[in-house]
């Protein structure tokens, strides 16, 4: 319990230092003025999110081959902070995107790829809901999971190809591109807060997952009886 | 060699049970036939409209039967209490896969290919000059719609809620089928006819790794 309390506070103050340096370190854009600072939530929740889903898959895989139930916990719980990562992703974005394209939404390459893979963990957290049978609902979730995850490169290829009206990366794109030294660190700093939070609630569901399981065999043995 | 006998048998086992009733392929032109007519005059589409356009209406209409189309694949099997039998009488799961999938990319195809007079015909795009290659996209993406739909099927048929299922996890799963497909459509109903190499070898990529997934994977599905 004060364990889990020192954690959060630590994760607090790292969040805070990283929107201080956001806002008041980071040096404002020539171009897009004050709005761009919303790339450190934005950008950073994106990659989070992203090694959420990598945790997820990994897990996902352990699961089919060793069929312990921690991997399937690891398994949703990460498949969920994933989701809730991505979902800041997708609704950060427009409010970038408005001022500074003139629209909310485009069909671009990362925005439709980011939420096409936001929908495939939708699924995947829906088709939990939908099977009783613990061992079951693990396994064909594991499998989904991997399916979806490897289709994520693909979404991003096709879309890449052929719905192309999207600005170059910024990061690590061609030459002329880049941001400046010190927007990097605050970006990596901003990232790694996020990863901070994001290991904290993975910890916290992760640990409510197990729970739930050990509820649900419990009250099978308890039916049995 | 084992694999290919024994997928041959079991595609036989599915031809037979469908080619008696026929009654997934009925429903399925049907249902494909009434989604073009619709979309056809919501838009009431000009000829360069149709170029545009028509491609995706008619992608999403294969995706969207597809789905329905998949349903009782596995269900089939479940509810007649056969996939134990069939687990049983094989030795290598993957062989089931191969022969359901075979099955549903042919029934795909023949609809498709049943239907694309009438969308030539509703849609006044011609299709006759370049029919050996939108042959190839319709392979190529049913092909794909099918590896990924017959896993998928099998996932939804042991989940409540089924029928809503399938197209859920199968809609989003199959985009980058729809977003190739449809481009490559696109280039060959144009005015000047073109062929998109990279488009069909991306369709044949996602083919390659959705097949290797289910061969790797596949035998995990119809775990009892």
């Amino acid at each position: 319990m004060v364990k889990n309390v020192l954690a959060s506070v630590a994760v607090f103050l790292l969040l805070g230092a990283a929107a201080y340096a956001s806002f008041f370190i980071a040096p404002t854009d020539v171009k897009q003025g004050l709005i761009y600072r919303i790339l450190f939530l934005h950008v950073a929740s994106a990659w989070t999110g992203l090694t959420a889903f990598f945790i997820s898959f990994i897990a996902n895989v352990l699961y089919v081959l060793r069929r312990q139930r921690r991997w399937d916990c690891l398994g949703v719980a990460s498949g969920e902070v994933g989701l809730a990562f991505t979902t800041a992703v997708l609704v950060t974005g427009p409010i970038w995107a408005h001022p500074v394209w003139g629209i909310w939404w485009t069909w671009d390459a990362r925005l439709t790829s980011t939420f096409v893979l936001w929908l495939l963990y939708v699924s995947y957290l829906l088709l939990r809901t939908l099977i009783e049978e613990p061992d079951r609902r693990a396994l064909l979730s594991a499998l989904f999971g991997i399916f979806a995850f490897l289709d994520v490169p693909l979404v991003f290829g096709s879309i890449r190809w052929w719905r192309t009206q999207h600005p170059q990366p910024v990061i690590m794109g061609g030459p002329g591109s880049g941001l400046d030294p010190l927007m990097y660190k605050v970006l990596f700093f901003s990232w790694f807060a996020m990863l901070a939070l994001m290991t904290l609630l993975l910890r916290q569901r992760y640990r409510l997952e197990a729970m739930r399981g050990d509820l649900e065999t419990m009250q099978h043995e308890l039916e049995a009886v | 060699m084992a694999l290919l006998s024994t997928t041959a048998v079991l595609l036989g086992k599915e031809l037979r049970t469908e080619f008696r009733s026929r009654e997934l392929l009925t429903t399925t032109v049907v249902f494909i036939l009434i989604v073009i007519v619709l979309f056809s005059f919501t838009f009431e589409p000009t000829s360069d409209e149709s170029r545009r356009i028509g491609p995706g209406l008619l992608w999403l209409a294969f995706l969207f039967a597809a789905s329905l189309m998949l349903q009782p694949c596995f269900l089939r099997e479940q509810n007649n209490d056969t996939l134990s039998a069939l687990r049983l009488s094989v030795s290598d799961p993957f062989a089931i896969f191969l022969a359901k999938l075979a099955a549903n990319t042919l029934f795909l195809l023949l609809t498709e290919l049943f239907l694309l007079p009438f969308f030539a015909l509703m849609y006044n795009v011609p299709v006759v000059g370049v029919l050996h290659w939108l042959v190839l996209v319709f392979v190529l993406g049913s092909l794909g719609i099918s590896i990924a739909g017959t896993a998928l099927s099998a996932i939804s048929a042991q989940a409540r809620m089924r029928e809503l299922l399938l197209p859920l996890l199968m809609l989003p799963l199959l985009t980058p089928i729809l977003v190739a497909s449809t481009e490559v459509t696109k280039g060959l109903l144009d005015r000047a006819p073109y062929v998109q190499w990279k488009g069909i070898g991306f369709l044949a990529i996602y083919d390659m790794v959705f097949l290797t997934a289910l061969w790797l994977f596949g035998e995990y599905l119809l775990e009892e």
